[in-house]
């Protein structure tokens, strides 16, 4: 049997949407996927040393569970973000789902190919070095030249 | 069921079972047996996506009380 192949874009920052790319591709890898993400716009912060800014907002977010319904102009006020990222995050403990960093790691571990994409590092002026070790930098050619071989394609 | 490693993943969501069955599976040698305890009721179904993708046997899916056992014999 020939090894299956995923590719995924990541496109998102938010703590929310950090879940589906590291959920899927871990998953992929131990089912013996060979797996690259591609991490683009906002989705790169995801590849930080430090992931302590991957937040969720109430924001625009309707679809949130809100212990009390909360309306839009309480949810905009000062520290609303930082408290539901903090709810959030003891939920997902609670519930004994994995964080971010362990999802990650899990990636890494294996053998999930992390891909960089070199215009977004220019274009908000991110440095390398916040970034953790291991990825390769490149282009949308770069995602192709693995992407079009694959069995999956996903856009995150 | 005579088995050669136990895997203790009771409280843990998916992915988390399915991740640490792998890595368990990756310590055993062809033929050895690996028992995973799980309360994560989307495990009974992941657990048989797991081993028909990858071919590791599962020999046994049983729920017991609150929890999900099960015995998987590596590839």
């Amino acid at each position: 049997m020939t090894q299956k192949k995923l590719a995924i874009i990541a496109t998102k920052g938010t703590l929310d949407m950090a879940y589906p790319p590291f959920i899927l591709a871990s998953t992929a890898a131990a089912l013996d996927y060979e797996v690259q993400i591609f991490f683009t716009f906002y989705g790169l912060t995801l590849l930080r040393k430090d992931l302590s800014g991957v937040k969720i907002s109430p924001l625009a977010n309707p679809a949130m569970p809100m212990p009390v319904p909360m309306p839009v102009l309480v949810a905009a006020l000062p520290g609303m973000e930082s408290m539901a990222t903090m709810m959030m995050k003891d939920k997902i403990k609670k519930k004994g789902v994995a964080s971010i960093e362990e999802l990650r790691s899990a990636c890494i571990e294996g053998g999930v190919k992390f891909i960089g994409c070199e215009m977004t590092v220019d274009l908000f002026d991110f440095k390398r070095e916040d970034f953790i070790d291991g990825i390769e930098y490149g282009g949308a050619s770069t995602f192709f030249e693995f992407a079009g071989s694959t069995d999956i394609c996903l856009f995150v | 069921m005579d088995y050669n490693k136990e895997l203790d993943a009771r409280g843990l969501n998916c992915p988390l079972p399915i991740l640490k069955t792998k890595k368990a599976l990756g310590e055993l040698t062809t033929g050895q047996v690996l028992k995973v305890i799980s309360t994560d009721a989307g495990s009974v179904k992941d657990m048989e996506a797991f081993a028909k993708q990858t071919g590791n046997e599962l020999l046994s899916s049983q729920p017991e009380g609150k929890e999900y056992v099960f015995f998987l014999k590596k590839k």
